[in-house]
């Protein structure tokens, strides 16, 4: 199995703040890899530190092989990073984007345009090609951002946040788009604070204050669920939900939408919780169903 | 839960020059229901609630905010609402303590209004041992919890939130909901626009706006049911692709 | 050219092209600012302001009060009766000056080898002062010389003043605000840009390439060099219709050696925008770090030998300071670069030094 990044023991601190601790890493060439935390967890150091953007305090990185600390140059020559802001130029067009970056990494004139035309078609930017970044609506500026990261067809991949403040359309056309890379063989590696993005990726691993808490497919990733979960439907979910959480076998309680979760640790005694806990509210009828847990539901437990 | 109708609007619609924002839509809001507001970017969604705010007028049609007309008694809509975004403009250079009192300030509570106000509101969001810190020293979930409670000083009865904790640890979240519950049950009506299907999930009840018109409505669990989808993401995309 | 660099170049003209509020201001600024320096600075003293108290009342005093009537550097202001009357004019600024003839002024004129005036003058502007007393001084002295024709001449100077005979003070100091403006807008830009470039985000994009340091910092100099070049034609051009500013000597070299300056503003540009991360405070240290030093420090309107000697020290790094002696000793002498080639190696060595200094701490990362 090859790796195209690893990541050893890596550490970075900002003056006292620790962002990545001790992290480990490895991605396999040709998968794409979900780096999920929240805001601070580390995801965008790390991916910074990929790149030769900041510097380590301590750990070995390995992009493609070369060296993070020594061999940084013939990283970049490998390497489509997309930072988390919009990092193009609003005043130059698309076309104009896309070619700057062509020249900067040094693509031959007569591939140029026709990695442009290709670009330009795979990310149905073609008829805004005249248009100046600016002019863009969120999707289709991540879409340029990418086509910019592409335009010197790295092996790997590394987005920091692509899909953030992305409607829901455009975020699924930019997972479409990246599930297409990465089945021609590119190694992704993406970070994303919204958990139901999970899903979308080869494996998953979480991020927390620096650290990965868990590395798995998003499939076998309910499996780490510690507890029981039970889904519990009723007319007044809020007094129900006050009245579970005074049981003592019910570890936690949390209302969507107009239902509530609770978990703990014993099938058997939350059942008996439940039935207790909706006896005292008085509610005439109610359902309870043993549910699976979520990706969201498996990082709480995790943090905890 | 009571069925007090707390926003009313009928057949709202808002143009700028040709283009229809908001294409005559009707819906009602209770008091103590958290109402979820989805749609694509230029769906009409932001439109709708700079009406309901009072910061735009409807070209046709009415709505109403707690009774009051939105064409004439923007003044006191305006005392009545509170608005929280995930951007909210907390300022980082000032103490937690001083950006309560600068928004509790802005809303014209008087000093001793203000005093237990800013107690109040540092004991509930639990904020007491930071209320001398920087607000730029805090971790994201307590940035959060601070512009909370700075919407919440003046004691609106309709809360609207943008996208209100995108970024955050679902720890933090789920803390956050916890509270937003809370507000629900003492009758706030919480009106949410967001594009994070995380938070979708936590809503009463949700509309889904495209091209200026609603073209769905119900509880998140009815929605996935009715199109008998998996995720209410789902249902959006299935919603707008068509 | 390598070809890395010229992409950059290439994006960083469509800036400036695409940006016509910027590049108004670009021209616009120093158009302005030149207009508004020429005409208001000025040392030439006219219509100064002289109370004339004659208590002699002699052909020689009436002879002597008529030199300030008939002269367009002086404008009576009052005629005086007595001594009380000139404390007040001179508080309320309606002179500045004012001339006393004692009586018997007339008589010793004839009687003894010497005769004296008083002359009070305002000196609470040290420098108009000054001038009023040269004034003063040389308009009596003339009088004294036409009184002596008849008898024999004692020593007698007399001035001719070189490259600038009028002794016109626009001449001097158009072609030193050329550097002023010069220097501020060569720093501003460049700083500016590369500042506007991490603000944005864009040079996170760029740094990520394969890119040096070296490509970026000549890419981001090369088209502003053309653009500062064409903003001083403008000046010049300005300064030669407007206030006949006189371009004595060979206006090619003349291009050549500003080049030679604009490249070691653009360095200082540069070297300040390695250090500041937003465009608020590359502008702010551009604006100190020129305006100021090139004002007070070049011999742009102080000269340089008057000033302390630690001020001195610290002139010569002031490129403005090599560029005035080049742009006066072209303009208003018309000298050849065999007169410049000091002041002209100083700013070539200041612009590598600082360009050197640049390259070395612009890292290809976002450390530091």
């Amino acid at each position: 199995m090859i790796f195209d990044i690893e990541i050893n023991d890596l550490v970075k601190t900002y003056h006292e703040v620790t962002a990545v601790d001790h992290l480990h890493l490895q991605v396999q060439r040709g998968e794409m890899l979900g780096l999920i935390g929240p805001d601070g967890a580390g995801k965008t150091s790390t991916l910074r530190i990929l790149c030769g953007l900041l510097k380590a305090d301590a750990g070995e990185c390995l992009v493609g092989g070369y060296s993070v600390t020594k061999q940084i140059y013939q990283i970049r020559a490998l390497v489509g990073y997309m930072p988390q802001r919009f990092s193009l130029y609003p005043d130059l067009t698309v076309a104009e984007n896309l070619r700057f970056f062509a020249d900067l990494f040094r693509v031959p004139k007569a591939e140029r345009e026709t990695r442009l035309e290709r670009l330009l078609q795979f990310s149905k930017l073609g008829p805004f090609s005249n248009r100046r970044a600016q002019a863009l609506s969120g999707g289709m500026k991540q879409k340029l951002a990418l086509s910019c990261t592409l335009i010197h067809t790295p092996q790997i991949l590394l987005l920091d946040e692509p899909t953030t403040g992305v409607d829901p359309v455009s975020r699924r056309e930019f997972w479409a788009i990246l599930k297409d890379l990465r089945d021609q063989g590119v190694t992704i590696l993406v970070t994303t604070p919204y958990m139901d993005e999970a899903a979308r990726c080869d494996r998953v691993a979480f991020i927390h204050k620096g650290k990965i808490l868990a590395l798995d497919t998003p499939e076998k990733i309910p499996d780490l669920f510690s507890g029981i979960l039970y889904e519990i439907t009723c007319d007044d979910f809020v007094r129900a939900a006050n009245l579970l959480k005074e049981e003592r076998d019910i570890a936690s309680v949390q209302i969507f939408g107009d239902r509530v979760h609770v978990s703990g640790g014993d099938d058997c005694k939350i059942r008996i919780a439940i039935d207790n806990a909706m006896g005292r509210s008085g509610v005439a009828s109610f359902e309870k169903n043993k549910i699976r847990a979520s990706i969201e539901d498996v990082f709480v437990d995790l943090m905890r | 839960m009571n069925k007090q109708i707390s926003v009313q609007v009928n057949d709202l619609s808002r143009h700028f020059g040709r283009f229809v924002a908001v294409d005559h839509i009707s819906f009602e809001v209770y008091d103590g229901e958290i109402f979820g507001f989805l749609g694509a970017n230029g769906a009409g969604k932001t439109t709708t609630i700079k009406m309901l705010c009072g910061l735009l007028l409807p070209s046709s049609g009415s709505a109403h905010v707690k009774g009051y007309d939105v064409y004439k008694e923007t003044a006191k809509i305006k005392q009545n609402i509170g608005y929280m975004s995930q951007k909210f403009s907390l300022y980082d250079d000032l103490l937690v303590s001083e950006n309560i009192e600068f928004f509790g300030g802005v809303y014209g509570l008087s000093v001793r209004e203000l005093k237990t106000a800013r107690e109040k509101a540092l004991r509930e969001f639990g904020l007491e041992k930071l209320s001398g810190k920087l607000t730029r020293e805090l971790p994201l979930g307590w940035k959060q919890r601070l512009a909370l409670a700075c919407s919440l000083l003046h004691k609106p009865k309709i809360l609207f939130l943008d996208e209100p904790t995108g970024g955050v640890d679902p720890i933090s979240r789920r803390d956050f909901w916890q509270k937003i519950y809370e507000l629900a049950q003492s009758g706030v009506t919480v009106f949410v626009t967001t594009h994070y299907m995380d938070e979708v999930e936590y809503c009463n009840r949700i509309s889904i706006m495209h091209s200026g018109k609603i073209v769905a409505m119900g509880t998140p669990h009815d929605l996935k049911e009715q199109y008998n989808k998996e995720t209410v993401e789902q249902v959006f995309i299935h919603l707008i692709d068509k | 050219m390598h070809n890395r660099i010229l992409p950059i170049i290439r994006k960083e003209l469509i800036h400036i092209l695409r940006d016509p509020r910027s590049l108004t201001i670009i021209f616009v600024l120093p158009t302005v600012m030149i207009l508004l320096f020429g005409f208001a600075i000025t040392f030439d003293i006219k219509d100064i302001k002289i109370a004339i108290l004659d208590q002699d009342r002699s052909q020689a005093s009436r002879q002597v009060a008529e030199l300030f009537t008939n002269n367009q550097y002086f404008k009576i202001a009052a005629d005086l009766t007595n001594r009380g009357q000139i404390e007040p004019l001179m508080m309320d600024r309606t002179i500045v000056a004012a001339l006393v003839i004692p009586e018997g002024f007339g008589a010793d004129l004839v009687a003894k080898p010497a005769a004296s005036l008083q002359v009070l003058i305002d000196g609470s502007n040290a420098n108009t002062a000054t001038v009023v007393t040269n004034y003063i001084t040389a308009a009596l002295a003339s009088y004294t010389m036409d009184l002596n024709s008849g008898l024999h001449a004692p020593v007698v100077v007399q001035p001719r003043i070189w490259y600038n005979p009028d002794l016109d003070s626009t001449k001097f100091i158009v072609p030193g605000l050329l550097a002023v403006l010069m220097m501020m807008i060569c720093a501003m830009l460049t700083s500016i840009t590369i500042a506007r470039e991490k603000e944005t985000g864009t040079m996170e994009q760029i740094l990520v390439s394969p890119i040096r340091s070296y490509e970026i910092i000549i890419g981001k100099v090369l088209p502003y060099i053309v653009v500062a070049f064409v903003v001083a034609s403008v000046v010049l051009a300005f300064a030669k219709i407007v206030f006949a500013v006189p371009i004595r000597g060979n206006l090619l070299l003349l291009a050549a050696l500003s080049l030679v300056f604009i490249y070691a503003s653009l360095s200082l540009g540069v070297l300040i925008s390695s250090k500041a991360r937003t465009q608020q405070v590359a502008l702010m240290i551009s604006l100190v770090g020129t305006l100021l030093p090139s004002i007070l420090l070049s011999g742009f309107i102080f000269p340089l030998f008057a000033l302390p000697k630690f001020l001195q020290a610290l002139s010569y790094a002031v490129p403005a300071r090599y560029y005035l002696v080049i742009v006066r000793g072209i303009m208003l002498k018309g000298i050849g670069f065999e007169y410049l080639y000091l002041p002209t190696l100083s700013l070539f060595l200041f612009g590598t030094l600082l360009l050197m200094i640049s390259m070395k701490n612009f890292k290809t990362n976002l450390e530091g």
